[in-house]
């Protein structure tokens, strides 16, 4: 887990349930064993300045290079994104273009339940809150969903990407499909992941207690 | 505001944890907290100092200001409207902000009642004092807690005092027996279902920042290892000699915020920070704090 700003303790309870061990990183030392990184929602022009200071930015450029798989939430997919409008791209390490804020103010975040045949086999609650919107995908990427004229979710060889937030839902099925992409073994399976009954929008407080 | 608005209402505010929210009175500010890494913008026609030197009634802005705000910048924008002031809310849901402040540091429009968060789509952050105060505003509809502090002095010490005072009270009632917690709940104002969920949760069940006087990249990291999730920085920013250096290192100090080494390089020639006020020399009626109840 990415441990810069964001909702971080949210992803790292949705893999401590699927039996994989979290990591935080936050200090170029912290990028050894990983299999995956996943990059949380947050704020995308926060997250891109923390990475460029401290010289993370390179450190997940290097990582990747070696196989680091990655994936994006939200904010996460800004800054993987090839093109942004607007502004210039952070890392640039999946072919998309993405509009930022696409829906509007937080007064249109909303949620959604769709199914994801690659992902899972039954509808999976989905969250957006003031998301992105994948705009185009290059010829590498495939798109995972698509909803009205926009992509929400996609990948490559190597990156995830998707515009809502899975961490905030009690769906560990987008967790376990990100693992299995790193090669790991999550302990839950297709059926058992798509609602994990324990999970409470509150679930996340277990990690940030003072 | 139905069950589900309302959780993403509190998601948002999740999204913000480990960032900075700064005050920002034009455009120009606005473009420059973004760029030194805010998580959000509060838009505000004067910083605390001024409105504490200027004095007068402080109300909800110019909407074409905090419009203007809106549009220069990606990352969400809150507003300030006055305590109990539903209609400054109003206005402020219409113009589709992204979150309402109920604020003590403007003057407040109604001296018993806050506003009635639940009848709100938008989200409300509101300021506390102590766990009693957090959890008759969460009992309201507010979707993220800020401990008050004292705006617009520059001194952290009642951001320190609050912030204690909320976990002390935590610490309380997550080691009493439960028949203990009605007692305990009814001394200092809890509401009771709130009292025992923060007992099981043994934190606040929102996203509580710290406010009120935050200066310096070591206040800002400060109150994270207090225990914050994040911290709003009024007249520090823009009161400073260097705004964009300082508003840069006090992002880069809250995110690093239990490593010396990082708030140390974050704290080196900033220039100088805005001048700081010792509370006692306040007038006692022109304590911000004790606005709201």
């Amino acid at each position: 887990m990415l441990d810069l700003q964001g909702d971080v303790v949210e992803h790292v309870d949705h893999l401590e349930r699927l039996g994989i061990t979290a990591v935080r990183v936050k200090e170029p030392s912290d990028f050894v064993h990983l299999a995956g990184l996943i990059i949380p929602g947050g704020e995308s022009t926060c997250l891109s300045r923390l990475l460029n200071i401290f010289g993370i930015r390179e450190i997940i450029l290097r990582e990747f290079q070696r196989g680091l798989k990655l994936w994006g939430t939200c904010a996460g997919t800004i800054l993987l994104a090839g093109k942004v409008m607007d502004e210039s791209p952070c890392l640039s390490l999946i072919d998309i273009e993405v509009q930022k804020n696409a829906f509007g103010s937080q007064l249109d975040s909303f949620t959604a339940e769709v199914t994801v045949p690659r992902v899972a086999p039954k509808p999976i609650p989905l969250t957006f809150i003031r998301a992105p919107k994948i705009t185009r995908v290059g010829r590498a990427v495939d798109v995972l969903l698509r909803q009205d004229d926009y992509i929400v979710a996609a990948e490559s060889h190597n990156v995830l990407v998707t515009v809502f937030h899975p961490e905030l839902t009690p769906s560990l099925a987008f967790h376990r499909y990100f693992a299995l992409k790193c090669g790991l073994k999550p302990s839950a399976d297709e059926e058992s992941s798509v609602i994990d009954p324990t999970w409470n929008s509150r679930s996340w407080t277990r990690y940030a207690r003072f | 505001m139905d069950r589900e608005r309302y959780e993403l209402n509190v998601q948002l505010a999740q999204m913000l944890k480990g960032g900075v929210i700064m005050d920002v009175v034009n455009a120009e500010h606005a473009k420059i907290a973004e760029e030194a890494g805010a998580v959000a913008v509060m838009a505000l026609e004067r910083v605390p100092s001024d409105i504490r030197k200027e004095g007068g009634v402080a109300r909800m802005s110019d909407p074409a200001l905090i419009a203007e705000i809106k549009e220069t910048v990606s990352i969400p924008v809150m507003a300030k409207a006055r305590i109990g002031h539903f209609v400054e809310a109003q206005i402020l849901e219409t113009l589709k902000i992204d979150y309402i402040d109920e604020s003590e540091v403007l003057t407040p429009a109604d001296e018993e009642c806050h506003i009635d968060k639940t009848k709100f789509a938008i989200p409300f952050v509101c300021g506390a004092r102590n766990l009693g105060e957090a959890l008759r505003r969460i009992a309201e509809g507010a979707a993220m807690i800020r401990t008050k502090g004292e705006a617009g002095t520059g001194n952290v010490v009642e951001a320190v005092r609050h912030i204690r005072t909320v976990n002390r009270e935590i610490r309380q009632l997550v080691n009493m027996p439960v028949e203990e917690v009605t007692g305990f709940a009814k001394a200092n104002g809890f509401p009771y279902e709130l009292a025992l969920q923060v007992r099981e949760l043994g934190r606040l069940p929102v996203v509580n920042f710290a406010a009120g006087g935050i200066a310096t990249p070591a206040d800002a990291a400060l109150m994270m290892q207090l225990g914050c999730d994040g911290v709003f920085v009024g007249s520090g920013i823009f009161k400073a000699e260097n705004p964009a250096r300082r508003a840069e290192a006090i992002v880069k100090a809250t995110a690093y915020y239990n490593d010396p080494a990082k708030v140390l390089e974050a704290s080196i020639g900033l220039g100088s920070a805005m001048p700081g006020i010792e509370i006692s020399d306040i007038p006692e009626n022109q304590i911000l704090a004790t606005r709201g109840w």
